[in-house]
Formats: structure tokens, C-alpha cells, sequence
């Protein structure tokens, strides 16, 4: 079985990624993307990877045709506003912006301070995190992307909570510069950017609703976003004050239980070597998330540690595993690449 | 050949010890990196090998 899949939006580099996971996948061919700047430009000469790989060119949004599968790579509010158009054009399509995150209304009301353009259509989206709506997402139709710092918060907590043991976490948060995207401003000037270690927002992040969403408002869970000197990548760093006092052996436990069969999610937590806990660098370019801790003396202060690539797990990655179990196939397809290092 | 396992005293992990094993021979745990000795073998038991301290870097 193989199916067309659609771009929309595609000279973003969350669009360049999905070419570049799809272009390894023996189920999926991209017959057509969509850029209003670069229409008629092949790809590659945005996307340089693909060079000598894909022979897609760019086609104007308006000339997008029916195919088996859309995914949605556009600005924020883009989607929502024209999701019936994009659902008359294709079975299933899978938006990768925040558009359908939220289940709540409400909640995206909050958190995007204006009213949700299509309410009615928050239901019909599943949340895209495999690891915790995998069974929603088989056979479903629709799927959010999921939020590249809520995800890398979601995952080094998760255990924790779902073993009981997470009273509060406070996460600082560090992330490189393709998380503004590929459109550049004054803060994005390189004299501004370069070596920078700058409080992006240390409070009030959007990603928060997700992170409610997926752990639950029983725990307070806070997180502060830092930019700096890294282009891919998320690293985060929670210091959590758990529910009892317990041993190493315990937390090792509840991240087994969370994660031993989950292809992309590992356990890094060594006591050797250099790379002892998860580091951005080392899943750059892949789907993975590595999550790890060190328990402190006491026994109930606990830092948890996740990374990954906001392009990978954070947006693209994550996208194609739902697409694979959206459609029955194997949850790995296209998404076996390993990092590169040093 | 029986092949002998044994679990992480740090984090519980199952750890194959490997063909020939002896005693007193340190090894490492596959998960949590901690180097182990094969303080037993009948019955199979491992420790935590003496720490050395090392700035891994920094």
C-alpha cells in the first residue's frame, strides 16, 4: 500500500523535515507542496538535503489537488481558518501548527487569547504524542503536532506521573533558534541571536496548555524558556518535588514501565562516559527523545532531564509516527535515522 | 553454555554476564552504566565496584 501525501506550506523547515523522514518511507510518496514564495522553484534549492533525492517543485496553494493524506506545515491561526477546505482535499490530514492541540475551547482561548475559528472541529483531532494517544490515533483521521517544548516536558514527566510520585516540577527549558522558524526578525539578526543566552519566556509559555493537557492539573507543573547558541534542539532540565521519598531503583522502575516499549523514548541515566543524561545534540536530526534523572540525597527532590529536536520529535517526527498509525503502518517507517556525532 | 544473569544492585536492570565470568571481574550494568563486580557466582551476585572519582570533563 502506498499513498499521496500533500504539503501545505512545505519552505518551512518543519516542511523540509517531513520531505526528508517521507523520502526513507515505503509507504508514503509526497506527489505534491505548497509555497506561495518559492511556487515553481524545486525543492531542493530550499530544502538542501533533498538535492539529487526529490525532483518536487513548489506549487501555488490554490493548485493543491485531492490526495490520501495532507499535512499541514502553516503559521499559527492558517489552519483552523481554512480546515474545511483542507479536509474536503484529503481523508486525513495531520496539522502540525497549535491549531488543534487543545481539546478545551477555553483552554485555547487562554492560552491564543482569541476564540477558537472552528470549535467544532477541536474534537474531531487527536492530540499526535504516540505516547499517550496511541490508541486514539490508530485509524484516526485527524491529528494535532504536538508542541516541541510541551513534548520535551511531557516526556521526562510523565512517568513520574503516571507512577504517583510527581508533586510539582519546575523546568527550565533551553532551545535553539530554528524553533522561530525560517522567517527572520530583529531578535533572529545574527550579531542578536548569536551566543545569546536569553529568557525567551519564563513564564506564561503557550506550550503550558499542552502540558496541563497531558499531565493533568492535579501536579503544578511550571517551565521557563531560554534561548540559546544551538540551532536544533531542546533541553530540559525539572527540578521536581516528588509526592514521598523514594530510592533510584524505583524511578528506574517507573521510566521502564513508561517507556520500555516505546521505539523512540530512551532511558539515558548513566554513571559512565561523557553523555550521562540526554543531550540535544545527540538526537539531532532523529525522532528520538532521551529522558533521564538524578535523584538528590534526600530522596524526594529529583531532577528529570529530557532532549530532542524540536524539528524531530518536537514537529515532523512526531507527525509521520502518527501518520503511521493513523494508517496501519509500522509505527518506525521513515523515522529510523540515528543522530550524528560528534 | 548457561548463561548466567544477575541484577543491577543501582537501577535493577537484568545484566547478562558474559561467557567465562570470574570472580571478582568488574563489569558494567547495560542501562545504568554503573561498573558492577562479580563478587559470587554460585549464586550469581554483583556489587557496586569501588567509585572513582573523575570530573568526566568538566
Amino acid at each position: 500500500m502506498s499513498v499521496s501525501v500533500g504539503i501545505v506550506g512545505g519552505s518551512g523547515y518543519t516542511g523540509g523535515e517531513l520531505l526528508r523522514y517521507l523520502h526513507g518511507h515505503p509507504h508514503a510518496r509526497v506527489t505534491q507542496i505548497t509555497s506561495r514564495e518559492y511556487a515553481g522553484q524545486y525543492v531542493y534549492t530550499v530544502h538542501p538535503t533533498l538535492r539529487g533525492a526529490s525532483d518536487l517543485q513548489f506549487i501555488h496553494p490554490d493548485a493543491l489537488t485531492a490526495c490520501d493524506v495532507l499535512f499541514l506545515c502553516l503559521p499559527h491561526g492558517t489552519a483552523s481558518r481554512q480546515i474545511e477546505r483542507y479536509a474536503a482535499l484529503a481523508p486525513v490530514v495531520i496539522d502540525l501548527s497549535a491549531d488543534f492541540r487543545l481539546t478545551s475551547p477555553a483552554a485555547y482561548a487562554q492560552h491564543y487569547e482569541e476564540a477558537h475559528p472552528a470549535p467544532e472541529w477541536l474534537a474531531r483531532f487527536v492530540y499526535g504524542l504516540p505516547e499517550v494517544n496511541r490508541e486514539a490515533l490508530r485509524g484516526a483521521r485527524y491529528a494535532s503536532g504536538v508542541g516541541c517544548n510541551a513534548t520535551a516536558v511531557n516526556l521526562a514527566l510523565l512517568p513520574l506521573v503516571r507512577a504517583g510520585l510527581l508533586e510539582s516540577a519546575f523546568a527550565e527549558v533551553k532551545v535553539g533558534s530554528s524553533e522561530g522558524g525560517n522567517q527572520h526578525n530583529a531578535a533572529s539578526h545574527h550579531p542578536i541571536r548569536s551566543g545569546a543566552v536569553r529568557a525567551y519566556k519564563p513564564t506564561r509559555h503557550r506550550h503550558h496548555a499542552e502540558v496541563a493537557q497531558v499531565l493533568g492539573e492535579s501536579v503544578r507543573v511550571q517551565f521557563a524558556v531560554t534561548a540559546i547558541e544551538m540551532v536544533r534542539g531542546v533541553h530540559v532540565l525539572a527540578h521536581c518535588q516528588l509526592t514521598r521519598k523514594v530510592e533510584e531503583k524505583e524511578l528506574w522502575k517507573a521510566y521502564r514501565v513508561a517507556y520500555r516499549d516505546e521505539p523512540f523514548v530512551r532511558i539515558v541515566s548513566s554513571k559512565t562516559g561523557l553523555f550521562r543524561f540526554p543531550e540535544p545534540r545527540v538526537v539531532a536530526g532523529t525522532n528520538l527523545c532521551d529522558v533521564g534523572f538524578e535523584l538528590d540525597a534526600d530522596g524526594q527532590h529529583l531532577v528529570a532531564i529530557s532532549a530532542l529536536d524540536n524539528l524531530g520529535k518536537g514537529a515532523a517526527g512526531s507527525a509521520v509516527q502518527c501518520l503511521n498509525l493513523m494508517l496501519g503502518f509500522n509505527e518506525t517507517d521513515g523515522l529510523n535515522q540515528l543522530g550524528v556525532y560528534p | 553454555m548457561i548463561t548466567l544473569t544477575a541484577q543491577c544492585p543501582e537501577c535493577d536492570a537484568d545484566v547478562r554476564l558474559p561467557d567465562g565470568v570470574m570472580q571478582n571481574e568488574l563489569i558494567s550494568c547495560p542501562e545504568c552504566g554503573v561498573e558492577l563486580e562479580v563478587i559470587s557466582l554460585a549464586p550469581v551476585e554483583l556489587a557496586l565496584a569501588p567509585d572513582v572519582e573523575e570530573d568526566w570533563g568538566e
